[in-house]
């Protein structure tokens, strides 16, 4: 307990001293959160990321607070199945961390209208349905930013899990950055149809370092593509979705951090406040959902400099990760000169940026 | 001195009590690792195979048994019969894929339409896209002899990137922003492959499930073509000499195990799964084997296995979510389950003798 007090936060302190003392003078049971998990919490990626979200609620709400999960829940029917036995458990507030859950999301949801649901990533919402998600781009912007830079052959790896516009959205930004700063970039990505799968992960990574690309960038959780690069020497990664520091300095050179504690923390003090409405968060580095993970010293230090200040203007919104003149893949116009995306468009975004070679695949 | 000695004969009490003490081996190992792990053995072990049952929220839990046990039935039940007559097909999960690809496909390329007759149309191309990826390996096999149990295995893999080819191309919802999967098959009436009563679980691929017990036991106990697959499987010459034409016996078994595995597919992907898309199969037709097998291959023990590999599945998941007990832990013990009884085997053909070693 006196851990707990410790490392939470002042601010958060204060509001809890208010809304937490109500709530147990009141005689409420622990507001109890659950938590449904498409991989396993050690993932060192994505579910691990949602897990120090959970332990973070666990840390700033004490005994106020009950969590559980359920890792490694394929999504379909096991998934409603889930979320089901957490709602007749109890359970106040439940995150569902991974896109494939939509569907079961809500239609649990319509069965226990008194349970708040929190979907990642989704965009179908209901009275007792939101959803969240990063703006993960923005990251995938300083990441380009720096691989343009540091490349020396030119080719920049990027192995991309499905093709949704998540991920076509970070590839764009990733790109247009590099480009930016390097035109003679070129990307070569492979489609891994995986979110976490070392061996697949690893190959995939070994197929881009053979074509002579010596940055690899990804967009799947464990940290295999991380150790290919180490053995393979002179390739730099970036972690993805945690911080992966293990592998820093090199090959791991900076990292996109998933950071869902001060969201989750938010959510449940709503739902202990009785506050809690369905709405839709799409936060990115200035709200601190989205970490750019310490840049090591084997970049150049005008390099970090330059990547640091780019992060710090995409958090104070001084600069859109997509800012005209943008063409599409096919030459047609998208964004005119000095005109920024509009969040539908990056939402459902399905094409490739001016510049990048190969089609997604149908 | 204790020396392994072979039966003359399989012993009869054995064939039912060995897949028994499997599942008390199991729960006693599994026990165990619980308590190694810091939890109550007692308590895990009643959550996941009591509470599903007989708790408070039973109510939930047991159609939830029967959601999940149909589609592992109805795999294992048309496996069986290539596994007695010594035809392996391991690739029954590719040939689930196929029959929800193929049953979705024919549903969606009819939408919106609203008459009976299209959910009835999807059965029939889900069973003949099951069945059209078994006869690959099937005919492979008896065309130029190729191991059915590798092809089959492959063919997975090839069903698995065109089920991520169907979500994001062809079969991919119109209004779904870009995202991957299809339309939500069973919120469109016309298609949906509904729960018969509300409440109960029992949707039509549990009744095929039924049925296909019931239709397997008669077949394999009553009818010629049962006495020919466990001959084939048993005296493979003697069958040849009975008139057992080995091909056809092939592309029968085949067949058999991969239109009931694309009835299954596509009861999944109408009903509980309600579309398809790039994560549709969950492993459904590799656990289906070892149900196949903890059924000891037949009918009425597939039955049985089914809903005990179904039970450790929603079992589990409470013990996750109320106990804290690691995904690893739950599959530790479904694993255990066939290792114990693969173990056990051993006493339904071999027996021990203690005692001074005659030296044969």
């Amino acid at each position: 307990m006196k851990r707990r007090t410790l490392l939470s936060t002042a601010a958060l302190a204060t509001t809890l001293a208010v809304t937490g003392l109500t709530a147990y003078a009141d005689g409420h049971e622990p507001t109890k959160v659950g938590f449904v998990y498409v991989g396993p919490v050690g993932d060192g990626g994505w579910t691990y990321e949602h897990n120090q979200g959970r332990l973070a609620v666990e840390e700033a709400f004490g005994d106020k607070v009950e969590t559980v999960f359920v890792e490694n829940v394929p999504e379909g029917p096991d998934a409603a199945r889930v979320m089901t036995q957490m709602a007749l458990d109890g359970a106040d507030l439940i995150f569902t961390t991974s896109f494939g859950y939509m569907d079961q999301t809500l239609e649990v949801a319509s069965k226990f209208p008194d349970v708040k649901f929190e979907h990642a990533t989704g965009f179908k919402r209901s009275d007792n349905v939101s959803t969240y998600s990063a703006r993960f781009y923005e990251g995938r912007a300083v990441q380009g930013h720096i691989a343009g830079q540091i490349t020396e052959s030119n080719v920049i790896g990027y192995i991309a899990s499905f093709p949704i516009p998540e991920v076509i959205r970070g590839i764009n930004a990733a790109y247009l950055h590099a480009q930016a700063v390097n035109p003679d970039v070129e990307f070569k990505i492979v489609w891994a149809y995986t979110w976490f799968d070392p061996a697949k992960e690893a190959e995939a990574a070994n197929v881009l370092i053979e074509q002579g690309a010596d940055v690899v960038l990804q967009h799947t959780d464990s940290t295999a593509p991380q150790a290919a690069a180490q053995a393979a020497g002179n390739v730099y990664t970036f972690g993805q979705a945690s911080d992966m520091s293990e592998y820093a300095p090199m090959p791991r050179v900076s990292s996109i951090i998933d950071d869902w504690a001060p969201y989750y923390v938010a959510r449940t003090q709503a739902v202990m406040d009785g506050t809690w409405t369905s709405m839709d968060t799409w936060d990115g580095i200035g709200a601190g959902m989205v970490g750019i993970g310490e840049i090591t010293d084997a970049v150049p230090a005008e390099v970090k400099a330059s990547a640091e200040a780019l992060r710090d203007a995409l958090a104070d919104g001084s600069v859109h990760a997509f800012t005209g003149p943008v063409n599409k893949q096919d030459g047609s116009a998208w964004l005119a000169d000095g005109e920024t995306a509009d969040d539908g468009t990056l939402a459902g975004m399905n094409f490739y940026v001016e510049g990048i070679v190969g089609d997604i695949p149908q | 001195m204790m020396v392994l000695e072979k039966r003359p004969q399989p012993s009869q009490r054995w064939v039912f009590a060995a897949p028994l003490l499997a599942v008390v081996l199991t729960m006693m190992v599994g026990g165990a690792l619980f308590a190694a792990l810091g939890k109550n053995p007692f308590e895990v072990i009643r959550t996941i195979f009591y509470d599903p049952l007989f708790s408070q929220n039973a109510w939930f839990y047991r159609p939830e048994i029967l959601i999940k046990g149909g589609p592992l039935v109805l795999l294992a039940i048309g496996l069986s019969f290539g596994f007695r007559a010594g035809i392996w097909n391991i690739g029954a999960e590719g040939q689930y894929i196929i029959g929800a690809i193929c049953g979705a496909a024919v549903g969606l390329a009819l939408y919106p339409a609203e008459t009976r007759l299209i959910f009835p149309l999807m059965v029939l191309a889900g069973a003949l896209g099951g069945w059209a990826w078994a006869m690959i390996p099937a005919i492979l096999r008896v065309r130029f002899g190729t191991n059915e149990i590798l092809v089959s295995l492959m063919l997975v893999y090839v069903a698995e990137q065109l089920l991520a080819s169907m979500a994001l191309g062809a079969l991919r919802n119109p209004e779904g922003m870009g995202f991957p999967g299809s339309r939500n098959l069973s919120q469109w009436p016309a298609a949906a492959n509904k729960e018969l009563i509300a409440g109960s679980g029992m949707h039509w691929g549990v009744v095929a499930a039924f049925i296909a017990v019931i239709f397997a036991y008669i077949v394999l106990s009553r009818h010629q073509f049962g006495f020919q697959v466990r001959l084939s499987g048993q005296a493979p010459r003697a069958a040849r000499f009975a008139g057992v034409n080995p091909g056809r016996m092939i592309l029968i078994c085949m067949g058999i195990s991969g239109a009931l595995a694309g009835l299954a597919g596509l009861f999944e992907v109408a009903g509980p799964s309600g579309q398809i898309s790039i994560d549709f199969n969950v492993g459904y037709g590799f656990t289906a084997i070892i149900v196949a097998f903890l059924g000891r291959l037949h009918p009425v023990g597939i039955l049985l296995a089914g809903g005990l590999m179904a039970l450790t599945y929603v079992g589990g998941g409470i013990a996750q979510g109320q106990l804290g007990l690691p995904a690893a832990a739950i599959q530790l013990l479904q694993g255990m389950l066939l290792f114990f009884l693969l173990a056990v085997d051993v006493l339904t053909n071999y027996r021990f003798r203690f005692g001074k070693g005659e030296v044969a």
